[in-house]
C-alpha cells in the first residue's frame, strides 16, 4: 500500500546548505497492516513523517514513495491528503479565528471535491463530527472552538484523532501521537486508532518512542529507524525487546 | 492663492502615506468637504461603507450624551481611496469603528480617524485590519484626543496588517493627545505575513492553498467586524472583502 524505496532527504539549514537526515530508507506497509517505527532521538523519525506529508523545508534528494500505485512525492501536500494520506502531527498547529468545525468541513469537502465526490451538507457533516468526537470522548463544544487554540496537549492529540475519524483516510502516518497523553487518554487514543484505521484496506505507520501505545494498537510489524535508515524489522516481539534491552543492544545485533 | 498651494502633499503629516499622484490631480473642493451629522442623546446610529472608487470621503459626527456611533468600513478600491472620520463624543458617548483595507496592484487604501473625547465617561473602540498584496499599501492614521475634563475616558485602537506578498506595505500612525489624568487609552499595532505553519497544517488536511488563504484572511479580518450587530450584515461585508482575493495570482 505504501512502499518507500531508498529514500534520502535533507533539511535546509539557515545558511542554505542541506543537512542529510534520511539516508536510503526503505520500508513497505501492506494494506491491513499497522507498522510501528521506533528509534532513538535524532534518528529521522519525524523527518520521515514530514517528508511523507510534503512539509516545506524538507527536500527529497533520492528514492521514491509509492502510495496505492502512484508516486506520492509528485503530489502537493493537499493532493496527498485527498489521495487518502493522513498525517498526525506531533505538535498540532493552532489556528486562531478558524473553528474546528469550519476547518474540518472545508478540509473534508476539499478532499471530496478533488476526488469528484459531492460535498457533505452542514447537517450531515455535524452528524459525522459528533459521532467521531464521541468516539474519542472529546466534547463537541471543543469542536466549535478555534483549531487547537487553548487545547491542552492531550486534547490536541485527541482532536487530531477526531480529525482522522472525520476525514476517513486510507493511510495514516502518526508521529508520536502518544506523547503528552496521560494513561486514560492513551487508551482512548489507542482505541480510536483501532476503530478508525483497523481495516483490510487501510494502513498505519505508527511512529513512537515507547512500547506503551503498542499495548493498545498491536503492530503487525515493527521497524527500528536509526541514522536515517531502517536497521531492523520484525514482528511485535521486536518492540518488547527494544523496551527491555534498549536500542543499542538491538541495533548492535542487527549490525553484526 | 493658486490651487496647488492649497492641495496637501506627502509632507503634510495627515497625508504622509497618501498617493502622491492622486493628490497632484485632486479636486480641492472634494478634499475640503465634510458630511456632518449628529447622533441624538441616547441614540445609536450604525453605518457601513464600502469604498470601491478612488477619492476622499470625510465624515464629521457629533455624538450627544449617551449616544453611540458605529461605523464599519471596507476599502477595496483599485486606486487611492481614503475615508476620514472625525467624531466628537459627549458625556458617556461611544464610537465603534471596524475597518478593513484589502487589495493588490498599486492601490493605496487608507482610513483616518480623529476621535475627540470632549466630555467624561466616553468610550471608543477601533479595530482596523489591512490585507495587502502586489505593491499596494494599507494605512491607518488614528488620532485620539482626550480633553482636560474628559475623565474616565476609555479609548482603544488596534491595527494589524497581513502582507501576502513581498512589495506590499502597511503604515500606521497612532496619535494620543491626552489632557485628562484618569483615562484608559490603549493602542496596538502589528504587521506580519501568512502563518506558514497554519498554511501547511491546512494543506496536510487537504485544503488547497487558495482556500487556506481565504480561511486565514477571513480569520484575520473577522476582528474588525466582530462587533457588528446583524449576522447578515456581517456576512455580507465579509463576503465583499473576501471576494477581492478571487482571481488574484497570489
Amino acid at each position: 500500500m505504501l512502499k518507500i524505496d531508498n529514500l534520502s532527504a535533507e533539511i535546509a539549514n539557515e545558511d542554505g546548505a542541506g543537512k542529510q537526515i534520511l539516508k536510503g530508507l526503505s520500508l513497505e506497509v501492506k494494506a491491513g497492516e499497522v507498522h510501528a517505527i521506533m528509534g532513538p532521538n535524532g534518528a529521522g523519525k519525524s523527518t520521515l513523517s514530514y517528508v511523507l506529508g510534503g512539509r516545506p523545508g524538507y527536500e527529497v534528494t533520492g528514492g521514491s514513495v509509492t502510495f496505492n500505485g502512484g508516486e506520492l512525492l509528485d503530489l502537493e501536500s493537499h493532493e496527498r491528503a485527498a489521495a487518502g494520506l493522513f498525517l498526525g502531527f506531533q505538535y498540532p498547529v493552532e489556528i486562531p479565528g478558524v473553528s474546528n468545525v469550519q476547518f474540518l468541513r472545508e478540509a473534508l469537502n476539499s478532499q471530496r471535491k478533488a476526488r469528484g465526490e459531492e460535498p457533505l451538507s452542514g447537517g450531515d457533516f455535524l452528524k459525522l463530527a459528533r459521532e467521531k468526537a464521541a468516539l474519542l470522548k472529546l466534547d463537541m463544544e471543543m469542536l466549535k472552538r478555534h483549531v487547537n487554540v487553548g487545547f491542552s496537549g492531550g486534547e490536541k492529540k485527541r482532536a487530531e484523532m477526531v480529525q482522522m475519524g472525520i476525514l476517513g483516510p486510507k493511510f495514516a502516518v502518526l508521529d508520536e501521537t502518544d506523547s503528552g497523553l496521560d494513561i486514560d487518554a492513551l487508551r482512548i487514543v489507542g482505541e480510536g486508532i483501532n476503530s478508525i484505521m483497523r481495516a483490510e484496506n487501510k494502513g498505519v505507520l505508527l511512529i513512537t518512542h515507547y512500547q506503551r501505545l503498542l499495548d493498545y494498537v498491536k503492530p503487525d510489524r515493527v521497524s527500528v529507524l536509526a541514522g536515517g535508515r531502517i536497521v531492523a524489522t520484525g514482528g511485535p516481539e521486536l518492540a518488547l525487546r527494544l523496551e527491555a534491552e534498549g536500542y543499542d543492544a538491538v541495533m548492535a545485533e542487527a549490525a553484526a | 492663492m493658486t490651487q496647488t498651494a492649497i492641495l496637501p502633499t506627502n509632507k503634510d503629516e495627515a497625508w504622509r502615506y497618501a498617493d502622491a499622484g492622486y493628490l497632484k490631480g485632486a479636486d480641492v473642493n472634494e478634499l475640503t468637504v465634510w458630511r456632518e451629522s449628529i447622533v441624538p442623546e441616547g441614540q445609536t446610529i450604525c453605518e457601513s461603507s464600502h469604498l470601491t472608487d478612488s477619492g476622499v470621503t470625510r465624515l464629521r459626527v457629533h455624538v450627544e450624551a449617551g449616544g453611540r456611533y458605529e461605523h464599519f468600513a471596507l476599502n477595496s478600491a483599485a486606486s487611492y481611496a481614503r475615508l476620514e472620520i472625525e467624531v466628537t463624543l459627549n458625556e458617556g458617548a461611544h464610537f465603534e469603528f471596524g475597518a478593513v483595507t484589502i487589495g493588490g496592484g498599486d492601490t493605496t487604501q487608507e482610513f483616518v480617524t480623529r476621535t475627540i473625547h470632549a466630555q467624561p465617561h466616553g468610550t471608543s473602540n477601533q479595530v482596523v485590519r489591512a490585507v495587502q498584496w502586489g505593491k499596494s499599501s494599507g494605512n491607518f492614521l488614528g488620532r485620539i484626543e482626550v480633553v482636560r475634563d474628559a475623565q474616565k475616558t476609555d479609548a482603544g485602537m488596534n491595527f494589524r496588517a497581513l502582507l501576502l506578498e513581498r512589495g506590499a506595505s502597511a503604515n500606521t500612525k497612532p496619535e494620543l493627545e491626552i489632557f485628562a489624568d484618569d483615562v484608559l487609552c490603549a493602542h496596538g499595532a502589528a504587521i506580519g505575513q501568512m502563518d506558514e505553519a497554519a498554511a501547511y497544517y491546512m494543506a496536510a488536511r487537504g485544503i488547497p492553498p487558495e482556500v487556506a488563504r481565504k480561511l486565514m484572511v477571513q480569520a484575520f479580518i473577522g476582528d474588525a467586524f466582530a462587533s457588528m450587530q446583524g449576522n447578515d450584515e456581517r456576512d455580507a461585508i465579509m463576503e465583499k472583502a473576501l471576494i477581492q482575493l478571487e482571481g488574484t495570482d497570489l
